[in-house]
This record gives structure tokens, C-alpha cells and sequence, in this order.
């Protein structure tokens, strides 16, 4: 019993710290927020994650990822033809990328898409060159904040199923565990999620 | 029918489960747009690849198609065009790009909107918008259609305009009918009253068509007038006006054709409007006449005892502005009006011909189906003239001829219709988007007609509007003779309604009557046809083609396509179609 206890104990000790960890982390959109690499229509994308759709965000960020890699590749083969720049094709890569961009709240990559319009119109590879960097400068970071963040949510929501099997196993739970579920989901909420539905 | 629950439907839960079609080659945006659309508690279908989604809206029924501007496999416009030629149903436009010109594209095109990317759940929430506008008008459409029904079935002959033209003496005639052919204006199939409604048309076979090129071509564009080529053409049964209207359907089809050109658009778009009036006003002739029996060999006649015809048909051309039409017409548009062939209108080669003529038999075929496109009317101002059509008709999309191709703008017909839209509510050139001719009518309506917005409405050109063929001629002349003037139209727009009777059972057909005189236009299955023709034509895609195996009759005719890859002028019953081919005809565009 009192090892059981102890156990329970060091559980709960363990998931405060990972609360405390997740707490930090669940501020990360906040913050990519602010920083400008996505907008509010990240929000809105957020938004449309629900049971049906539980991982609706992270399947349209890999998507973009795909896409945005492969729009960078090509472009970055088209401005390195010594034949001939095409500018038509980078031109249609540019509009796809903003496009797809805008769509999944991606302001920082849209931005550089516009900037990127300017050179490409103008013909001047300099320019795109230039350009180009910045714009994989900008897809990588975008890529890094959302896989943090999808990380973040896919243990929090670990976490949480954790918690609560705990919490209702043990009648003689702490009262403290409920208030971390709570809080928990609390931060998942925040964080974009949804709460795991734990039968 | 799914159309008929949801127009008497009007409770709040229409806009739930409205069938949506999404066209996007981005993954991302087209996975966004359809959880939104889910969101939205639409009923959404995806593809990536424009042929994926005709060959989806071909085999299902949907009510709107969300698509995308730029795609690899087809442009955007493109499909746009396709959709509303074939399925006449509402189409957005999704696009990251958000320059004027670049929707004003789209508007032209047809499209019922046009959203920027990224696209919100606000916005979608609110599309199931057009799809009612449309439905409705649809409707009103066919309840104004239906005492014409009997009429148009037997005929299948654009019906409507026919009857109001000509002076009440229609000769048709009839190139590969059997036709006991000498019947009476009315129209064979009718007994009564539907001169109005059905006319036989005069079939502009390659052959005939080819000798009015020649003609043409002899005589050359200044002189080229529909007596002299009528002359010179040596065909028996043929009458002046079967000329003329064929020569006003020649030369539209040749007219530059420019998208970007306001001039050109505004005008044609006022053609458009003028013809979707008369054919509306037609159409409602058509109605009276067919309850009130009516029947008088004057043409004229018939236009004005039609209750209510009178009213219309003076308020109609009263409301001819005065602003200037005539001094427009001082380009080879003007002389196309005035019924003359202007230089480089007219091209020689039997071949070009033929295009011209399959291509306004091509578009009218289209547009048969696309003439259910009820919003012709809708949001038009409501001048005098417009409510007095409106009311007496209802049938907005009479004029809805169906804009075969982009590329037939003629802006000869828009100087006419800015000239003389008027009360019609027809638009014979609407035949594709409704919110076109709205915003046609609006303009008009404004005043502004000269100034219309080029890209409004105009869909593909020209179609049977442009058959309005003595219809421009008349702009110049008096109110009075204007007066006059729709009859000739009319009729002409009967007479060159090729055979394609029977397919013209259509409840598209009621829209088209007295639009489509000029090519019977066959109606779905050759529209299906004319989509795929204009596939076919323009892109080497084998998947293009393959659809076109789903319609009856249809048996491309190789041999004609490969004319340049025009229309030839073929009997619709047969099921030929012709692909249309833009290209080809944008090159004949000479003049200006």
C-alpha cells in the first residue's frame, strides 16, 4: 500500500513535470503567433480539428511540407539552368507556394513568396537567387515550430490519457491529479487540440 | 429531382448537403477547402485534375464546382467555360491571385464568384447562395416554358423567336429534313399558335455554307449584303433573311474575339442582352400565344397581338437608348450591325465557314443546356422595360444562347444590345452564366450600356444572339423600325435552326427557344458533346476525349475536326459535333 502510494506519487510528481514542460511548450503557438511565422489563419485551421478530424492540422502541415519542399526544389533547379532561366515555371511555383502558404496560415513564407513575385517578374535571377534562400530560410523554420508543436500536442494528449487512467483507477487519488487533468486539458485546449476521448 | 426538393424547399436547412465539387491541384488548399466545406455541412467531393472533375460532374449530379484558377492540366477559365456550357451549374473561382484584371477573367468567364485564397469558412458558408439564385431562375424559366413544351418538343427547333420575326412569313427551309417543308412559319409541328414557338430552321448544311462563303467572298465585305450573296448563292427556298441572319452569325463568329477588349465585350454583351430580351420577349409571346391560340401569318403581328407583346415590344425598343448606339457603330462592328459585312470579316475558305456556322450551331447547342441558367434576369435593374419583360415572362434566360467559345465575342452584337436591350429580359447570349447577364442588365440598365463591363457575362462569345441577325441592322433605323426589326430577327434565328429536332426535348430547350433559333441546339447530349468537342479540340489529352463516347449521336466526325478543327455545319440530328476550335478562330479575327 505504501509503495503503491509511493509509486502513485512519484507518477504524479513525473506528470507535473511534464504539465510544467507542456505548459511551456502549449505556448508555442502563442508565440509562433506573435513572431509572425503563422497567422491567424493557423487559428482558423486549428479550429477545424475535432474528433472527426483529430490530427486534421498536423495532416494539412505535412502536406504543405511536401508540397513547399518540392516547390523549393524545383525552382532552385529552374534558377540553376545555365541554358535559360524559366521564369514562366518559377513563376508558377511562386503562385502555387503562396497560395498553399495563405491556406495553412503560413504568413512569414507568404511574405517571402510576394517579395519573391518582384525578382521573378523582373527576370532577375540575382534576385530570385536571393530570394529563394530566404524563402527556404523562412519553410524551414516554419517546419521546425509546427513539429514542435505537433510533438507537443501528441504527448500532451498522451499525457492526459495517462492522467486520467490514473486518476480513475485510483479512488484514493490525490486530489491533486484532478486538478492537473484539469489543467491539463485546460493546456490542450489552449494548445489547438482536442481532448483524447478516453473510454 | 434533387432541384426541384431544394427550390421548394425553402426552409433553412437547404444549404446542408448541397453537392459541392472542389478543383484544386494543391493538396493543401484542396484539403483545407474541403474540411471547410465539410464544415460547412456541404456534401464535398475533391479531385486535382480539372478532366478528373468534368468526367465527375458528367457522371454525377452536383450543385456548385469550386475551382481553382491556375492548374496544370487545364486552365481554370477553361473549365469554367466547360462547366457552364455542359452542366450549366454555378462555378467558383478560387484563386491566390487577386488582380482585377485577373477577376475580371472570371466574372467574363462566367463565374458566380470568385474567392481569394486562403478562402474562410465565412465566405464558403455563404456559397449555397448561387445555387439557389440559379435554381430559381431555372424554374421560373421552365414554369414560363411549360405551356410551351408540347411545342417545343414537337418542333425541337429553337423555338420563340422565329415566330416573332419575319413579318409572319417564314420560309424555312430545311436542308436534310424530310420536311414537308413548305409549312407555314408555325412551324410544322404545331398546329397553332407557335409560330411563335417553333420554326423550322433552315439548315446551314457545309455545302450550303459554303456556297454563301463563296458568295461572300465574290462579292467582298463592303458589298456583301444578304440579297447579293442570296443572289449569288443561286439556292432555292432560300430567303433573304435566312441570309442575312446566317451572314450576322458569320461574321460574329469571326469577330475578334477578345476577352480583354472592353469595347468588343461591352458591345457583344449588349447583343447578348438585346437578344436575351427579345428572345425573352419572344418567349413570352410564345406563352401568350399559346394560351390565347393566336395566330396571325404577320409575324409582326403576332408580335404585338401577344398580350402584352405590344407593351413589351414597344417599351422594348423605346428603351432603345439613343445614346449613340450609331455612333458606335463606327468600327467594322457598326458595319456588321448594319447588316454589312465588314472587311476581314468575312473569310474565304469553305472551311472557315463551316466553323463559323457548326461554331454558332455548336454554341447554341450549348448553351441549350446552359439557357436553364435562370439568372439571366436576376439582379438586373429593373428599369421599365426589364420589369415589364420580367413580368410578362419570366424567362430570363430566354436570350441565353449559349456563348459557345470564349472566343466569339462579337461586338457586334453588343453595340446591338446596347442598343437595343430593352425591356427583353431575354438574353439570348447569356447562355452560360446568368450573373452575367446580369450584370449586363445592370449595366444597361445604368445607362451605362456603352460602358459595360467587358467582362461581364460574357461567356463564350457568341451564340444565337448573335443570330439576331437583322436585328443590328436595325439599330440605325428609327424606333419605329426597330419595331420591325426583332421580327426579322426572330425569324432569322429560326431559319437557321438546324435539324436537331428531337433532341430538343429538352427542359433546356424552353429557355433557348427563341434564342436558340439559330442552331437547334442539341441539347444535352450534344452540349455534352460541344464540352467535349472544345476538350478535344484543345487539348491533346486522350481523357478528353474519351467522354465524349458517353453521348448519343455523337460520332465525331474526324474528318470534319480535322478542318482546322472548326465546326462544320452539320445537321445536329445527327450527333455530330464539331469541335469548336478557339484557336483557329481567333485567327480569322481580321478586322480592327
Amino acid at each position: 500500500m505504501d509503495f503503491v502510494s509511493q509509486l502513485q506519487r512519484k507518477f504524479i510528481d513525473y506528470s507535473s513535470s511534464l504539465h510544467r514542460e507542456f505548459t511551456r511548450l502549449a505556448l508555442y503557438p502563442v508565440l509562433a503567433n506573435t513572431q509572425g511565422i503563422v497567422d491567424d489563419q493557423f487559428t482558423q485551421l486549428r479550429k477545424l480539428e475535432d474528433e472527426n478530424s483529430p490530427h486534421f492540422v498536423m495532416e494539412v502541415a505535412s502536406l504543405f511540407f511536401e508540397d513547399c519542399g518540392k516547390l523549393i526544389n524545383n525552382m532552385a533547379i529552374a534558377l540553376e539552368q545555365k541554358q535559360g532561366v524559366d521564369f514562366k515555371q518559377i513563376d508558377e511555383c511562386i503562385h502555387q507556394l503562396k497560395g498553399s502558404s495563405s491556406s495553412i496560415g503560413a504568413m512569414r513564407v507568404k511574405n517571402a513568396c510576394i517579395a519573391f513575385r518582384t525578382f521573378s517578374d523582373a527576370k532577375n535571377r540575382e534576385g530570385c537567387l536571393r530570394c529563394l534562400q530566404q524563402l527556404s530560410h523562412e519553410y524551414s523554420l516554419l517546419k521546425n515550430k509546427l513539429q514542435t508543436l505537433f510533438r507537443v500536442s501528441v504527448a500532451s494528449r498522451y499525457l492526459y490519457v495517462c492522467l486520467l487512467i490514473v486518476s480513475r483507477e485510483n479512488e484514493h487519488a490525490e486530489p491533486f491529479s484532478d486538478v492537473l487533468v484539469f489543467q491539463l486539458e485546460q493546456q490542450i485546449v489552449a494548445a489547438g487540440g482536442s481532448i483524447p476521448r478516453v473510454h | 429531382m434533387r432541384v426541384e426538393r431544394i427550390i421548394n424547399d425553402t426552409n433553412d436547412e437547404f444549404p446542408i448537403g448541397i453537392r459541392v465539387l472542389a478543383v484544386d491541384d494543391d493538396p493543401t488548399c484542396l484539403l483545407l477547402l474541403e474540411s471547410l466545406l465539410r464544415r460547412c455541412k456541404y456534401n464535398v467531393t475533391t479531385t486535382n485534375q480539372a478532366i478528373t472533375a468534368l468526367k465527375l460532374l458528367r457522371q454525377n449530379k452536383f450543385d456548385l464546382v469550386i475551382s481553382d484558377v491556375h492548374m496544370p492540366d487545364m486552365d481554370g477559365f477553361k473549365l469554367l467555360e466547360l462547366v457552364g456550357l455542359e452542366m450549366d451549374l454555378p462555378v467558383i473561382m478560387l484563386s491566390a491571385n487577386g488582380d482585377t484584371n485577373v477577376v475580371m477573367k472570371g466574372i467574363t468567364h462566367g463565374a458566380c464568384d470568385y474567392l481569394l485564397k486562403p478562402v474562410r469558412i465565412e465566405e464558403l458558408n455563404n456559397i449555397w447562395q448561387h445555387v439557389v439564385r440559379r435554381k430559381r431562375f431555372e424554374r421560373k424559366d421552365r414554369y414560363n416554358s411549360d405551356s410551351q413544351d408540347k411545342l417545343r418538343a414537337n418542333s425541337g427547333e429553337a423555338v420563340g423567336m422565329g415566330s416573332i420575326g419575319n413579318n409572319g412569313k417564314l420560309k424555312k427551309k430545311r436542308k436534310d429534313q424530310d420536311e414537308d417543308e413548305e409549312r407555314d412559319e408555325n412551324g410544322h409541328h404545331n398546329n397553332e399558335d407557335p409560330s411563335i414557338r417553333k420554326k423550322p430552321r433552315v439548315a446551314w448544311s457545309a455545302e450550303l455554307h459554303g456556297k454563301f462563303v463563296a458568295a461572300v467572298n465574290q462579292l467582298g465585305m463592303k458589298n456583301a449584303t444578304p440579297k447579293k450573296i442570296l443572289e449569288l448563292m443561286k439556292v432555292e427556298k432560300l430567303t433573304t433573311q435566312n441570309v442575312g441572319s446566317h451572314l450576322q452569325a458569320f461574321i460574329r463568329t469571326f469577330s475578334a474575339y477578345s476577352y480583354d477588349d472592353p469595347k468588343v465585350i461591352t458591345k457583344l454583351t449588349k447583343f447578348r442582352l438585346y437578344l436575351k430580351r427579345i428572345s425573352c420577349a419572344a418567349n413570352q409571346q410564345v406563352n401568350i400565344a399559346a394560351a390565347v391560340r393566336m395566330r396571325s401569318p404577320n409575324g409582326l403581328g403576332n408580335f404585338h397581338t401577344l398580350a402584352g407583346s405590344n407593351q413589351l415590344h414597344n417599351a422594348a425598343f423605346r428603351s432603345f437608348p439613343p445614346r449613340g448606339v450609331l455612333g458606335r457603330l463606327n468600327t467594322h462592328a457598326a458595319l456588321l450591325i448594319r447588316g454589312l459585312p465588314s472587311p476581314g470579316t468575312i473569310r474565304s475558305g469553305h472551311g472557315q465557314n463551316s466553323v463559323n456556322s457548326g461554331n454558332d450551331q455548336c454554341k447554341l447547342q450549348s448553351f441549350v443546356s446552359g439557357i436553364h441558367n435562370a439568372n439571366i434576369l436576376h439582379g438586373l435593374p429593373m428599369s421599365l422595360e426589364l420589369d415589364q419583360v420580367q413580368t410578362n415572362k419570366g424567362v430570363s434566360h430566354i436570350g441565353e444562347l449559349p456563348i459557345a467559345d470564349s472566343t466569339t465575342v462579337f461586338p457586334v452584337s453588343s453595340s446591338l444590345i446596347e442598343a437595343t436591350v430593352t425591356g427583353f429580359s431575354g438574353n439570348p447570349l447569356l447562355g452560360v452564366t446568368s450573373n452575367s447577364l446580369m450584370l449586363e442588365a445592370s449595366s444597361q440598365q445604368a445607362g451605362n450600356s456603352r460602358d459595360i463591363d467587358p467582362a461581364i457575362g460574357f461567356r463564350n462569345g457568341n451564340t444565337l444572339s448573335d443570330f439576331a441577325p437583322l436585328a443590328p441592322a436595325s439599330n440605325r433605323k428609327s424606333n419605329a423600325d426597330l419595331q420591325r426589326e426583332p421580327i426579322p430577327i426572330n425569324w432569322n434565328a429560326g431559319e437557321l435552326i438546324t435539324s436537331a429536332p428531337q433532341e430538343w426535348n429538352s427542359p433546356y430547350q424552353s429557355n433557348v427557344t427563341p434564342c436558340s433559333m439559330n442552331s437547334s441546339i442539341p441539347v444535352s447530349g450534344t452540349m455534352v458533346q460541344f464540352g467535349l468537342c472544345l476538350d478535344q479540340n484543345n487539348s491533346t489529352d486522350s481523357d478528353s476525349i474519351g467522354p465524349l463516347s458517353f453521348i448519343d449521336n455523337s460520332a465525331m466526325e474526324q474528318s470534319i475536326i480535322d478542318k482546322e478543327g472548326y465546326l462544320m455545319l452539320e445537321p445536329w440530328g445527327q450527333g455530330s459535333h464539331i469541335p469548336y476550335n478557339i484557336g483557329l478562330l481567333e485567327d480569322l479575327w481580321e478586322f480592327q
